[in-house]
């Protein structure tokens, strides 16, 4: 370790990791600070990546150079692409991963990555001189110096968990916490709040009775969350397992009320209305006379596992009993109980879109510090915040990713403008063009964008060029490919679609939802021998250009949606306003504004108590 | 921002005239010019507030009338400056212009933000003569003042947030409106009628979204999914509240602009003098030569508040002179516009003649429309017993008399006598009422929240199509979002949040 660095990141969680990589890939000089080495990306929670909007997010992780994905493809046990059944834009790449093995890898990679250095210790303190942070003091004394830091505390800022009366200090299971740092920050006048998330137990899979649970296995198809794999190396999947709760398990679960954290007012911070624990689930759904759980496999190589859906910071007695009324769980052991955690989160209206601090300059948060939950989200607030604080070293403009580009862009605007109240988490309806936002295309929209600041590598490019250039061969020749009727009309009827009247474009045919673009390969001969001409990566490009075809009209409707609200984008608002002088806007919107300040009109306009006639009354005051 | 001024009252020569000045300045301007005491009393400005012995000024807040004449005070008034003014209260004052006493007027200050601008806002009610205002006005921008442009009264009491848009707009239509009915109307616009209709709308399309985004953001939960048929029935709902609403617009439009009526009629069968009795007054030219009305005449009457718009029209019948055929096409096409028709008959033609007419005019009566046969020139008709009965017996209650659309009532009267006139008046009002109001409890007047509606309309056309195919729900979403996108331009915005709010409120999610 040195006494001097570009970027110190402090936490080597996912936000950290994506953070250092990301920044020291770009050329800063990069310490990664971490209480211990070895739990760095440590899956707190959930041994999975992914899912339901969290699959594009790691997609476009990927996209912009971020290890996320890679790590996810050296690690996964089961892959799932989930919403198969529904448009493309909804198709979400999930993987279990084995929780060991995804540490390890993110740790060779970092440990390869150069201009990037580790120190274990623990940042007690950060130094401002004139409102800018210079560097970080730790909890061994010592005094880093550096042009930025990135703080990435996750739950550690003084974490406190609960199990039924039990209350320990910490930031995870066996893990100290951090204290004084927070105090700190608030000092200096950044607002806090505490948030409250909760784990389920990890049960011993010898006791479970596998052949009572209903079992879910992965995909045979498997998609690499990574743009650089064309394949995952993964032997036959492991699979997950449904169980359920039953009434009489509810009724034990209900025994432990009197004493639960929840319940007695000793937990006053809001968990995620999305994950609550099961006993929020008894009392916010009474009817429901059973909830479904997953056991999901920890590693190859352990029999732990995680009971999704079981989430409770019950007394562990209670937790214990309750699970042995579950069939299939009759007799089982577990490893560690359920917790409830308590944290400090920072509220990140507080923070610019390049998650800089608008307080002390040179200051990034990044992670569930801002009051989001899950991996993905983090890591990618977490290569976001690196990029900038490269950029912001070298006085470059800062990198930002709007709505209709990112996921990323949706999750950062969100905090920055609506700020938080519960733990944030993504979903596809949190985007207004999700069509846009696909996992299949996260490369198209973000890796020229990274490229160009010198992160997203020119083996990247290479392999993206080579797939739009096949994809748009294969767009043009549908486009400009005539068919008769009696070339196509026998296998229309075959596929339950009305047959032609006269010639026309192949386009027209492939937009049919009954048409698939591979069953026109033997109908068509020219067809199969463009597709053979593809050397690599043929069914990435095939489904590519299908989805393009098929989908062309709702694509270019909310594309021309976006554009529309790019042009607010583009009405800047000069830092300088002074929305408390413009007593035409309501008390509510000036206190917001002032808070926010939004750095354009479509940002003003997303704001929470900013009324329509308040953006009138901004756009009449920028003179439009 | 600067300082408007702007006569509030009506133009021209009434007994008093009302002048408003608004603005950060309203109060050093207008203190320029006025002159809070008598002229020759020698008490002004600040101290004015203090009742001087020998003013004959009365004190604050009382009904003040001043100085019997407004011709005294040659001994130089200096004008004062007005502060402080005390707020919300009548003031009596003079005008002065250097030397020059100009009128003896009411001042009434509103202070900042309690004004209807917001600003500071002074109302001058001077006398009504052309010549004072205009005095007064021009006396007001020398001393700083800027006239306001139309609406800018309005336009700043929504830029302070004193009104919402749509009240904005309710406003302008307030002020516009020529009736009961369409004052009425924008009323209820001002007080959130509409965006209580539109909120409702709203809350369904939540439901709606919902359900459609649990399924995708959802999948792996262990809810229960809404079925295509739920989804259907809701987009049912949705989409006959919506053509409820775009439909009303039409009602609202001839509410606030005034019911068209046409009256049509072979020649000479007395349509000008049954227009000019119903105007009281003579309009149309009247002769007796048929053929006297070539252009459409338009006025409007109100009964019980209720505007029409009277359209007379040039008589129907086939001729050879070229200025009469025009005549007659362009009354057609008036009665296209209409949507009531008065065709009015001569008992004294030949029956034939007239059932042919009726006949051509039947024909061409749309659905939305109503016809009223009206067999005028009663008086010609043999005595009380046998041809005119009284119009009473011939046309029924009202209430009974108006029937859905396309049917038609027929009464008997005799415009020059103005027989059967408050008979034909009832009749008319009770197209109007009863067919309009009570089908919708909220009208749509404003053109801008119309075009938003039939965007809507569009999109959900779109939803029941996808719906009926089966298409992904993000694709139905798609549409959704911009009916709630169209919705919000309307009154404000729905954000994600809120459907997720709503879904968290709803299902169990959390596997």
């Amino acid at each position: 370790m040195n006494k001097d660095y570009d970027v110190i990141v402090v936490g080597a969680g996912h936000a950290g990791c994506e953070a250092a990589a990301s920044a020291a890939n770009l050329g800063s000089r990069v310490l990664l600070i971490t209480m211990d080495m070895n739990k760095i990306a440590q899956m707190s929670c959930n041994p999975a990546m992914g899912g339901i909007a969290k699959g594009q997010i790691v997609r476009e992780i990927d996209a912009l150079g971020g290890y996320s994905g890679l790590v996810t493809d050296r690690s996964m046990l089961q892959f799932r692409m989930l919403n198969k059944s529904k448009g493309p834009a909804m198709w979400s790449p999930r993987a279990q991963c084995d929780r060991t093995i995804f540490s390890l890898n993110w740790r060779e990679r970092l440990e390869k990555t150069p201009n990037l250095d580790f120190w274990q210790d623990t940042v007690k303190e950060i130094i401002v001189e004139n409102d800018k942070v210079i560097g970080v003091k730790t909890k061994l004394g010592i005094i880093i110096k550096s042009k930025t830091v990135i703080l990435t505390n996750g739950t550690f800022l003084n974490g406190l968990m609960h199990i039924g009366k039990v209350q320990i200090k910490g930031g995870r299971a066996s893990e100290p916490g951090v204290s004084g740092l927070s105090q700190q920050l608030f000092g200096l006048g950044f607002t806090t709040g505490r948030m409250k998330t909760g784990t389920p137990p990890r049960l011993d899979g010898r006791s479970i009775d596998f052949e009572k649970l209903q079992e879910q296995k992965g995909d045979e198809d498997v998609v690499p969350f990574s743009y650089l794999n064309e394949s995952v190396d993964m032997k036959k999947g492991l699979s997950c397992y449904i169980a359920h709760t039953s009434q009489e398990v509810h009724d034990i679960l209900k025994t432990g009320f009197d004493d639960s954290p929840m319940f007695d007012g000793t937990i006053k911070s809001v968990g995620p209305r999305y994950c609550p624990s099961i006993e929020s689930k008894l009392i916010t759904f009474a009817d429901k006379t059973q909830h479904q759980l997953f056991a999901e496999p920890e590693g190859w190589d352990t029999v732990e596992y995680y009971l999704n859906g079981f989430s409770s910071s019950l007394a562990w007695e209670v937790q214990l009993e309750a699970l042995r009324k579950i069939v299939g769980f009759e007799k089982v052991i577990a490893f560690r109980p359920g917790y409830a955690i308590e944290y400090d989160y920072f509220d990140p209206m507080q923070l610019y879109h390049s998650m800089e601090t608008k307080l002390v300059k040179n200051l990034y948060f990044a992670g569930q510090i801002n009051g989001t939950t899950g991996y993905e989200e983090a890591g990618a607030q977490g290569i976001i915040a690196g990029i900038n604080a490269h950029l912001k070293i070298n006085e470059k403009e800062e990198f930002v990713l709007n709505r209709d580009q990112a996921y990323i862009g949706v999750l950062i605007d969100d905090l920055v403008t609506k700020g938080v109240d519960e733990p944030y988490r993504m979903f596809t309806s949190r985007a207004e063009y999700r069509i846009l936002l696909r996992q299949d295309n996260a490369d198209e929209r973000l890796s020229a964008l990274s490229n160009n600041l010198g992160l997203a590598g020119d083996d990247r490019m290479k392999i993206l060029d080579y797939k739009t250039g096949k994809k748009g061969k294969l767009v043009e020749y549908f486009a400009k490919r005539s068919v008769k009727p009696q070339e196509i009309n026998d296998s229309l009827s075959t596929w339950g679609t009305s047959p032609i009247k006269q010639t026309i474009k192949l386009k027209d045919i492939i937009a049919r939802p009954q048409v698939k673009l591979r069953s026109l390969v033997p109908v068509l001969e020219d067809l199969e021998i463009l597709l053979s001409d593809i050397e690599i990566r043929e069914s990435e490009i095939v489904e590519a250009a299908e989805i393009e075809m098929k989908y062309h009209g709702y694509i270019e409707r909310e594309k021309a949606m976006a554009e529309k609200i790019t042009r607010l984008e583009e009405l800047k608002i000069p830092e300088w306003i002074n929305y408390h002088e413009l007593k035409s806007l309501t008390y509510e919107a000036r206190e917001k504004l002032s808070k926010v300040k939004p750095s354009n009109i479509a940002q003003a306009s997303r704001i929470p108590g900013v009324s329509p006639a308040d953006v009138n009354v901004l756009l009449i005051k920028l003179g439009r | 921002m600067n300082t408007i001024v702007a006569i509030a009252s009506a133009p021209g020569m009434g007994a008093i005239a009302l002048i408003r000045v608004s603005g950060e300045d309203a109060v050093r301007i207008v203190g320029r010019i006025v002159l809070r005491t008598s002229p020759g009393s020698g008490v002004r400005g600040p101290g004015s507030e203090e009742r001087s012995p020998g003013s004959r000024e009365k004190g604050p807040g009382s009904e003040v009338q001043g100085p019997e004449s407004g011709e005294r005070g040659p001994q130089s008034p200096v004008p004062s400056p007005l502060s402080p003014l005390p707020p919300w209260r009548v003031q009596f004052s003079y005008i002065v212009d250097g030397d020059r006493v100009l009128d003896e007027v009411l001042l009434t200050y509103f202070k900042a933000p309690r004004s209807y601008t917001g600003e500071d806002l002074i109302e001058i009610s001077c006398h009504g003569s052309e010549y004072i205002q205009q005095e007064i006005l021009h006396l007001l921008i020398r001393n700083g003042a800027r006239m306001a442009s139309p609406g800018e009264f309005t336009q700043r009491a929504f830029l302070n947030g004193k009104l919402d848009l749509s009240q904005a707009e309710a406003v302008s239509d307030l002020i516009a409106s020529s009736s009961k009915a369409s004052h009425q109307l924008a009323m209820d616009q001002m007080r959130g009628g509409f965006s209580g209709e539109i909120n409702d709308l709203r809350s369904r399309l939540l439901d709606l979204v919902s359900l459609v985004e649990l399924e995708l953001d959802f999948a792996e939960e262990d809810v229960e999914f809404a079925d295509r048929s739920q989804l259907s029935g809701i987009v049912e709902e949705i989409s006959e509240k919506v053509d409820s609403l775009t439909r009303s617009f039409h009602l609202g439009n001839v509410l606030k602009n005034g019911v068209p009526v046409a009256i049509v009629g072979e020649t000479n069968v007395g349509k000008s003098t049954l227009l000019n009795a119903l105007l009281k007054e003579d309009r149309a030219i009247v002769s007796e030569i048929p053929g006297t009305t070539r252009d459409t005449i338009e006025d409007t009457i109100q009964i019980e508040g209720i505007l029409f718009r009277f359209i007379d029209t040039a008589g129907l019948r086939h001729t050879e002179d070229s200025i009469e055929t025009i005549g007659i096409e362009r009354s057609y096409q008036q009665m296209e516009k209409a949507r009531v028709i008065i065709l009015v008959t001569d008992p004294t033609a030949p029956e034939e003649e007239s059932l042919e007419w009726v006949k051509a005019v039947t024909k061409r009566i749309r659905d939305d429309q109503s016809l009223i046969v009206v067999v005028n020139k009663g008086d010609l008709v043999e005595g009380p017993g046998s041809g005119v009965r009284g119009p009473q017996s011939r046309v029924q209650s009202p209430q009974s008399d108006v029937r859905g659309p396309g049917s038609d009532s027929r009464l008997i009267l005799s415009a020059k006598d103005g027989v059967g006139l408050v008979e034909l008046e009832e009749v008319l009002l009770n197209f109007v009422t009863l067919r309009s109001f009570e089908d919708h409890d909220v009208i749509v007047t404003n053109a801008r929240h119309y075009d938003a509606l039939v965007r809507v309309q569009e999109s959900v056309v779109r939803v029941r199509g996808g719906l009926e195919t089966g298409l992904s729900g993000d694709f139905l979403s798609q549409d959704i979002r911009e009916i709630l996108h169209f919705l919000g331009e309307i009154t404000g915005e729905i954000s994600t949040d809120e459907i997720l709010g709503n879904i968290f409120g709803k299902f169990c999610i959390g596997k």
